[in-house]
């Protein structure tokens, strides 16, 4: 039999909210989670706008000793994936064979960012003997899995995915793999970055892809828009508890949604830019959702990429039309990144939840900052509003510099075998 | 700097560098068992030590503290008290 795949729970810290329903109550009021950096002295930065998580206590989570020890990136990782385990009600005794059937995937863009610049600052200005014991620990990408797989104790499978921007959307479509070829029964899925640091904000300035409308903080992330110059970068992270179907209706467990379809290409093309037109996009999408079993015409929502930079919105709009035809003007788009900023190697599995959330909800949030849309972006962006809609199946876009793509699609849960 | 100085101030270290609690530290205490510092850990001493007391701990010398007050006595002995 088939193995599916569902999501039974969920745990996030992003820059609108310290957990899920706060996040999302903010997310469809619009709210706007930019503004001037805090974590370090922007003098001389093209950018000096991000999307910082505001007041996050890291001891709320995890105990002193340890929290120090710890990257932010890992912090926040820790942190969503306590809620969601709490939210799942799962939980692995020591010497519980149900542990070893339960695994991690995290995806992360560039893991401890703020650590490595800090321990590169240290080993310049005092000496090799002065970086810290931890520098390595706290740099590595997948040592958030490794943490939590520590805390949680799950033994499962374990790994870490490195796929830029695209790298939380590849980490929940290879843990329902992993689930549906019966290497686990329940994944730990999501990602996370924290990557508010001088380096990554002046190397990212370099690349030409961060906004720089610096006065207006909240009005600088604003995809499809004309006006639209660049991203603003985000922080924080999202985790999905993925869970063998007949395991959590065993368990009774309290379902969200379920997980159908996932679809991966790569643009062969350039490190920054997508293939003109949108082709790897489009077979990402195409990808998904033969995957998932559905017609195009069966997607009721889309949460897009949607950074707000130049090239990519007017891409996706293109890859969506290759994909949808007539079908991609009646369906709702919208960019979770205009409130949010871009999490980077966070974003695909905060859009997930946003997608799972719209599920459950019936109700989709806006793309905000939408005033006048470039002509090349025509579609029904949700703008500046949230919007009552019934969603039964959701698609999330995840593309990343390489050229990496990646689609989901999540379903409302059905009880009938299907 | 008198033993009652390098007490309070190895204290000091041990809650704001190592995040250990107060309460749990004492002269007696060992750092593996009781305040359940690990390798990395010692590492990140060792440096607090040398650069708050203005000291050179080599490793050998390092590995032969087990617990508060020896690290106590070794700096004691660095800085010829």
């Amino acid at each position: 039999m088939t193995r599916r795949v569902v999501v039974t729970g969920l745990g996030t810290i992003n820059p609108l909210g310290h957990d899920v329903e706060s996040f999302w109550k903010a997310a469809l009021e619009g709210r706007s989670g930019v503004g001037q950096i805090t974590a370090f002295d922007t003098s001389g930065y093209k950018a000096t706008i991000a999307a910082e998580v505001k007041d996050f206590d890291p001891e709320q989570y995890i105990e002193r000793k340890e929290a120090r020890r710890l990257d932010r990136y890992d912090q926040f990782f820790w942190a969503a994936t306590q809620q969601a385990i709490e939210d799942a009600g799962i939980a692995y005794e020591d010497d519980d064979p149900a542990a070893h059937r339960a695994g991690v995937v995290v995806g992360s863009g560039i893991g401890g960012m703020i650590s490595f610049q800090e321990g590169v600052d240290t080993m310049r200005q005092r000496g090799p003997d002065r970086v810290s014991p931890l520098a390595i620990t706290q740099i590595i990408s997948n040592m958030a899995a490794g943490l939590v797989s520590i805390r949680f104790n799950l033994r499962g499978p374990n790994t870490c995915i490195v796929t830029a921007c695209a790298a939380s959307a590849n980490a929940i479509g290879d843990a329902a793999e992993l689930i549906k070829r019966d290497a686990a029964d329940v994944m730990v899925a999501g990602g996370g970055e924290a990557p508010i640091c001088e380096f990554a904000v002046a190397g990212f300035s370099q690349a030409r892809a961060l906004s720089t409308r610096n006065d207006e903080p909240e009005r600088a992330s604003r995809p499809f828009d004309a006006e639209r110059d660049g991203f603003v970068m985000g922080e924080g992270a999202a985790t999905l508890i993925l869970e063998e179907r007949e395991h959590a209706l065993a368990r009774g467990a309290k379902i969200y949604a379920e997980i159908v379809g996932y679809g991966m290409s790569a643009d062969a093309y350039h490190v920054t830019l997508p293939r003109p037109g949108g082709g790897g996009a489009a077979r990402a999408m195409q990808n998904a959702i033969e995957d998932a079993g559905l017609g195009p015409e069966s997607i009721d929502y889309i949460n897009a990429h949607g950074t707000s930079t130049q090239a990519n919105d007017s891409t996706e709009t293109a890859a969506i039309k290759a994909v949808f035809g007539d079908h991609a003007y009646k369906t709702p788009v919208s960019s979770t990144k205009s409130m949010t900023g871009h999490l980077l190697g966070g974003a695909g599995a905060l859009e997930s939840l946003v997608c799972i959330l719209s599920i459950r909800d019936g109700i989709v949030p806006p793309t905000i900052n939408l005033e006048n849309p470039d002509p090349e972006c025509d579609l029904d962006y949700v703008p500046n509003e949230a919007r009552a809609v019934p969603v039964r199946n959701a698609m999330t876009n995840s593309f990343g510099f390489g050229g990496h793509n990646a689609a989901l699609v999540f379903a409302a849960h059905q009880t009938a075998e299907t | 700097m008198d033993r009652s100085e390098v007490e309070a101030k190895m204290t000091d270290l041990l809650v704001d560098e190592l995040g250990i609690d107060r309460d749990k530290i004492a002269m007696s205490a060992s750092f593996e068992e009781d305040l359940e510092v690990d390798s990395l850990g010692v590492v990140e001493l060792l440096m607090a030590l040398e650069d708050n007391f203005g000291v050179s701990i080599p490793d050998e010398e390092a590995e032969q503290i087990g617990t508060v007050g020896q690290a106590v006595d070794l700096v004691m002995q660095k800085l010829g008290g």
